[in-house]
């Protein structure tokens, strides 16, 4: 399949034109015997795209069908550096047309049902997806009811979240050229677990960057609903004091209870803050599919899997990735562990299909590089392995860890993660 | 749901087939651990990151065992390195020599 891939990207690239090339390859699918089976991915981002390139790639003949409801992938990770004015949409947009080329059946559409009776995947306009195995990858969705007054359209218009990447990400960066020098940007963030737990620190940096070199009188305010700083803290609260010192003020266990749109305020639990651009992380749950799928088994927020498979431990023939996982110790919500489970998943779903016994041993590795500034970046990094008799997955004792101090290699390194990451899920 | 798959393929008397099945993948598997920083198979994009495709089995794993012996200095593989077994390593190892050099 490694040369079917290549030769299909070639001729795409050849042609310039997906829709040319992706025919007969959907037809090469077929080709050489029956297929072992059809397999749904809902979702497109870091775990489902990686997932359906993966079932192509290691499956054979297998129909791997992708639904979305974006046309393209935009990327979380890199996604504070636009808001930081370093980089662009068009830098962390990337479409779907590599995976078409590898034979992915893409649809962009949205999943309202899943019912694993009839073995088929609903959407909107009425149609529906057969399937052996379905795929869930469907990051997160917000409890915006936990914070009173960001029901209305109005308040969540005013009070971007930002936090998936896409027309928010663009947004926010307008509200942030729009705010006069002088003026307050405040980041609120919600209790863990949420996504990307080093997020917010890297966009204080970003937005504290900006603020330094155009906006000098305006400052940070970072409202952290965690009574610490919950990924590379001592890292981070190097960089707001080497960086920052004036600009960035820190507030530990200051959770957001509500916000109030006329007069631009949240309020917090000892008092209420007035700022410019107030930008709601709100509290997170899995993306709603997998609620309506009847996956949260976990607190009614997350789905449980069984590690080896990422099967769904609340529906049968249904497994979960990334973000919307509960997650095994130490495992963040990451898009980087998200592919990490989708391979996972994918060598899984192909062995189960065809009868056999699936990988006993699998490894899964983490790493989430921050900019904290616009070339000085820092890392955490783990090593998981499956224990067999504890039935998840753990860290290796001794490995994993994190940068010694911000530093520009990792910049570097940081910006061709992205890029082999995105080529590894999108096939690009 | 993995028992019972291996139940039924001790049944029908397949076990050591199977068993060999799963290893034939156990490299590739391993080694799609590094793709999301090496690429995938190991053709890296960009300069940054060496690509893995086509290198020796003999100098990846005496590299590897560089950083995790801090012989070889880094800003992340030793940290990575010392997540994986010797065995595990060779596995990767051989995995990328086979492939192609050429993306």
């Amino acid at each position: 399949m490694t040369q079917h891939s290549t030769l299909s990207r070639r001729r795409w690239i050849g042609t310039g034109l997906a829709a040319v090339a992706s025919v007969p390859f959907v037809g090469c699918a077929t080709m050489g015997g029956p297929s072992i089976g059809r397999v749904v991915v809902v979702g497109g981002g870091f775990g489902g795209a990686t997932a359906a390139r993966y079932l192509r790639m290691w499956g054979g003949n297998i129909d791997v069908t992708l639904v979305d409801r974006n046309a393209q992938f935009v990327s979380c990770p890199i996604s504070n550096l636009v808001l930081g004015g370093y980089k662009q949409m068009s830098d962390i947009t990337v479409g779907y047309g590599g995976l078409e080329a590898t034979g992915v059946k893409r649809i962009q559409a949205e999943v309202t049902a899943i019912d694993p009776q009839a073995k088929e995947v609903r959407l909107a306009d009425g149609r529906k997806l057969p399937y052996d195995r379905v795929i869930v990858s469907p990051g997160i969705d917000f409890m915006i009811d936990q914070v009173a007054g960001l029901e209305t359209p109005a308040a969540q218009d005013k009070f971007l979240h930002s936090w998936k990447a896409g027309p928010q990400t663009a947004a926010l960066r307008r509200q942030l050229e729009a705010m006069p020098d002088g003026g307050v940007y405040a980041l609120t963030i919600p209790k863990a677990p949420y996504r990307c737990p080093p997020g917010p620190y890297e966009r204080a940096c970003m937005v504290a960057s900006y603020f330094k070199q155009y906006k000098p009188k305006s400052k940070v305010l970072v409202l952290d609903g965690n009574p610490e700083i919950t990924s590379k803290k001592a890292l981070f609260e190097k960089a707001f004091a080497d960086h920052y010192k004036g600009i960035i003020e820190y507030r530990p266990n200051n959770e957001l209870k509500g916000v109030d749109v006329a007069t631009s305020t949240a309020k917090l639990e000892l008092d209420d803050v007035k700022a410019d651009v107030i930008n709601v992380v709100p509290p997170q749950r899995a993306g709603d599919i997998a609620r309506t799928a009847g996956l949260l088994n976990i607190n009614n927020h997350w789905a449980g899997v069984s590690w080896l498979t990422m099967e769904s431990t609340a529906v049968p023939g249904v497994h979960v990735l990334g973000d919307a996982t509960f997650p095994a110790p130490a495992m963040p919500k990451s898009g980087h562990m998200a592919n990490q489970q989708a391979k996972v998943a994918a060598a899984a779903v192909i062995q189960l299909l065809k009868g056999e016994p699936v990988n006993s041993t699998p490894v899964m590795v983490n790493t989430c590089y921050s900019f904290v500034t616009a070339r000085d970046v820092i890392h955490v990094a783990s090593v998981h392995q499956y224990n067999a008799t504890e039935k998840t997955f753990k860290t290796v004792p001794g490995s994993g860890g994190l940068s010694l101090a911000a530093n520009q290699v990792e910049g570097r390194n940081a910006l061709s993660w992205a890029q082999n990451i995105w080529a590894d899920m999108l096939a690009t | 749901m993995n028992r019972s798959l291996w139940a039924t393929a001790a049944m029908m008397g397949i076990a050591v087939h199977a068993a060999h099945a799963q290893d034939a993948n156990l490299g590739r598997n391993l080694a799609a651990t590094c793709a999301n920083c090496h690429g995938t198979n190991g053709h890296a994009r960009g300069d940054t990151v060496k690509p893995l495709a086509g290198v020796s089995a003999e100098k990846i794993v005496a590299a590897i065992n560089d950083f995790k012996s801090g012989a070889q200095p880094a800003t992340i593989m030793h940290q990575i390195a010392k997540g994986y077994s010797d065995e595990q390593i060779r596995l990767i190892a051989a995995f990328f020599a086979a492939q192609t050099a050429e993306q």
